[in-house]
């Protein structure tokens, strides 16, 4: 049996050798389909896994309420909002609160931050001094924001590390005056860098009191407000959830059987939905990419049936000066192992190198990491039909008296 | 004792509502050492009657028995046995393996009897040699000649050592000077001991043997030595 295995081997080896450019193609097949898997899913695992590596940065006890204009309201023109008054009856109601911030976005002109000639657009945020606390934020100089700041309506900004770059401010702006929507503001601290997510800077940030950032927006103010809270005990959470639930409800006058206009978001939540999308994204490029298998099988299948009548013909010599059925076999088995195995392996190598050319050519995209199963599916498909491909023939051929293998046509 | 007993051997072969009887009832015997030629016009059955020789088909009726062994009963693994170890078939159409180089050929029968590398090396260099082509060992079928080809064939028969050699036709292919030289062949082998049953249509072909069988629509209609 072993001699069997080893001058199979050594027939298979010579038969690949022998039939060159039909070897190469059956192996080009089982290539282009484990690569393009493998390429693929790379990608989207690496960005999957940086995303859920980004998550881990934010606490797991951070919750965030905003506004949540159900659909119905949005039809008639109706926007949901969070208000300042929303803010006040959760902080003061609410205990089991570590703390609490509000925070209000700029938009229009209000995200235009500038300093001499240069310009920058940013994302201009309205909070107060909890906000460090809550996102877990420290600073490089200077100090945060405070309540006095707050209390006081100072023009003070905080900014991140982007806006000395793209500002051309000094190593250390402290005290410089910059303009943010056309007012004044004195530069009281810098951020430390966050770097960056999917290409968004979060450094290119700029943080002034809440109470100023109302009064630039205006007394008509229609700034949607988020609210942003640490818990000081996770397992409050579903209590606090209602009890926020609860106030909102009241605040905003929905009857019992209205749906909610706010939703109430743990980073948890968050990162299970971020995770539901990428996993539509593999789902959706998993399927493009099963059609360049199905593609790479039915090559390797042509290829292979295609080849039949000539390798029949052999089949039928070798039964005539002696070969047993077994003997057949097991070269046809061993030739198609060996090229699925050898078209997986550089698949493998390409697709792994493809993933990585592309996460490096797109800016900031995270590196490629590719996962058991994908290797072992795409692996295993294209070996499957590599296999069943180069041996059903080969066993029907097999099974044939040796007058009618060589008279096959 | 017979090497070969043919006995109401038939072979019929079914197309739709037709049936063809490519051998009809034929019972023969043949010795040690004979050498032997059927000769007849196309379509008479003398490939048919080789193949059943050669356990490459299997007869409709009828036993056959080589070497005292019935090989009607046998299964295909026994019958791929006999074909390795007792019988050397030589085709009008060569049928070397062609991606093959001549010595790989003639080495390839020993692969299925577990003839080790080196001795299947020394066995097919001893079988070339013996056919005169020691120095085409390492050629492609495609780049021999058609004699050359046929010496190829005729050393992976022989390699074997086998009981009886069948060639259907071996000189079909060949120019007649070739024919010659492999017919001269031949006679050395049988003066040599092998026991040869050719198939020709050719009666200088059929003149170097001994025994020629002359079939007509599937029968034996002369037999010049029958025993
Ligand atoms: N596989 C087959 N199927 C049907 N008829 C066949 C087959 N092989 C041979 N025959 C028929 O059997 C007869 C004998 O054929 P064959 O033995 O090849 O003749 P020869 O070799 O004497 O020319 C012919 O009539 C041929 O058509
Ligand atoms: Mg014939």
């Amino acid at each position: 049996m072993l001699f069997s295995i080893a001058e199979s081997f050594r027939s298979a080896l010579q038969a690949i050798r022998a039939h060159g450019f039909r070897s190469f193609l059956t192996t080009l097949g089982i290539i282009i389909g484990v690569a393009s898997v493998i390429a693929v899913v790379s990608v989207v695992q690496g960005l999957s896994y940086s995303i859920n590596a980004e998550f881990e940065n934010l606490g797991s006890n951070t919750l965030t309420i905003s506004a949540d204009t159900p659909i119905e309201d949005a039809m008639k023109g109706k926007i949901a909002r969070i208000t300042l008054r929303d803010y006040q009856d959760i902080s003061n109601t609410i205990t089991d609160i570590n703390s609490i911030t509000p925070t209000v976005f700029g938009f229009g002109r209000i995200r235009e931050v500038k300093f001499g000639s240069q310009i920058e657009t940013s994302q201009v945020i309205g909070t107060t001094a909890t906000y460090r606390q809550v996102n877990s934020l420290y600073m490089d100089k200077g100090r945060f924001l405070t309540f006095d700041d707050n209390n006081k309506r100072r023009r003070v900004i905080v900014i991140g590390p982007s806006l000395i770059d793209s500002l051309e401010l000094s190593d250390n702006p402290i005290g410089t005056f910059i303009q943010v929507g056309g007012e004044w503001f004195k530069i009281v601290g810098v951020t430390e860098s966050k770097g960056k997510l999917f290409g968004f800077d979060q450094d290119n940030t700029a943080f002034m009191p809440f109470s100023t950032m109302r009064s630039l927006i205006g007394r008509q103010s229609t700034a949607p407000i988020q609210i942003q809270l640490s818990l000081s005990d996770l397992n409050s959470l579903n209590q606090v959830e209602e009890n926020i639930s609860r106030i909102l409800r009241r605040n905003h006058r929905l009857a019992p059987d209205d749906v909610n206009d706010f939703k109430i978001q743990t980073p948890e939540q968050l990162r299970n939905s971020v995770n539901k999308i990428i996993d539509g994204i593999t789902i959706v490029l998993g399927g493009i990419v099963s059609i360049s298998l199905l593609v790479g099988g039915i090559g390797i299948m042509n290829i292979m049936l295609v080849s039949v009548t000539e390798r029949t013909r052999e089949i039928g010599i070798c039964k005539a000066i002696g070969a047993k059925r077994h003997h057949i076999l097991l070269q046809f088995l061993i030739e198609a192992v060996v090229l699925s195995v050898l078209g997986g392996v550089v698949g493998i190598i390409i697709g792994y190198g493809l993933g990585i050319a592309a996460s490096a050519m797109i800016p900031n995209f995270p590196p490629a990491a590719v996962p058991f199963w994908a290797i072992t599916l795409a692996f295993c498909f294209s070996a499957a039909v590599g296999v069943l491909f180069g041996i059903i023939p080969a066993a029907k051929a097999a099974n044939l008296k040796p007058i009618d293998a060589l008279r096959y046509e | 004792m017979p090497l070969i007993q043919l006995k109401s051997i038939s072979k019929h072969y079914t197309m739709g509502a037709q049936t063809v009887r490519a051998l009809n009832n034929i019972t023969l015997n043949i010795l040690e050492n004979e050498y032997i030629a059927f000769i007849g016009a196309s379509g008479s059955g003398k490939s048919t009657m080789m193949n059943i020789l050669g356990c490459l088909d299997t007869p409709t009726y009828g036993d056959y028995c080589l070497n005292d062994n019935n090989v009607a009963t046998l299964e295909e693994s026994a019958l791929a046995d006999i074909r390795n170890k007792e019988i050397g078939f030589i085709f009008q159409s060569f049928n070397l393996l062609p991606r093959a180089t001549a010595l790989s050929n003639v080495m390839q029968p020993l692969i299925y009897r577990g003839v080790s590398l080196k001795d299947r090396k020394k066995l097919a260099t001893e079988a070339l040699n013996k056919v005169n082509l020691t120095d085409r060992m390492n050629h492609l079928p495609n780049e021999l000649s058609g004699g050359q080809r046929q010496r190829v064939a005729i050393a992976r028969a022989l390699v074997t050592k086998p009981s009886i050699l069948l060639a259907d036709e071996p000189t079909g292919n060949l120019d007649s000077q070739t024919s010659i030289e492999i017919m001269k062949l031949f006679d050395q082998l049988h003066n040599e001991g092998q026991t040869i049953v050719m198939v020709t249509h050719e009666n200088d072909i059929a003149a170097h043997c001994q025994r020629i069988v002359r079939m007509q629509d599937g029968t034996i209609i002369e037999d010049s030595h029958a025993v």
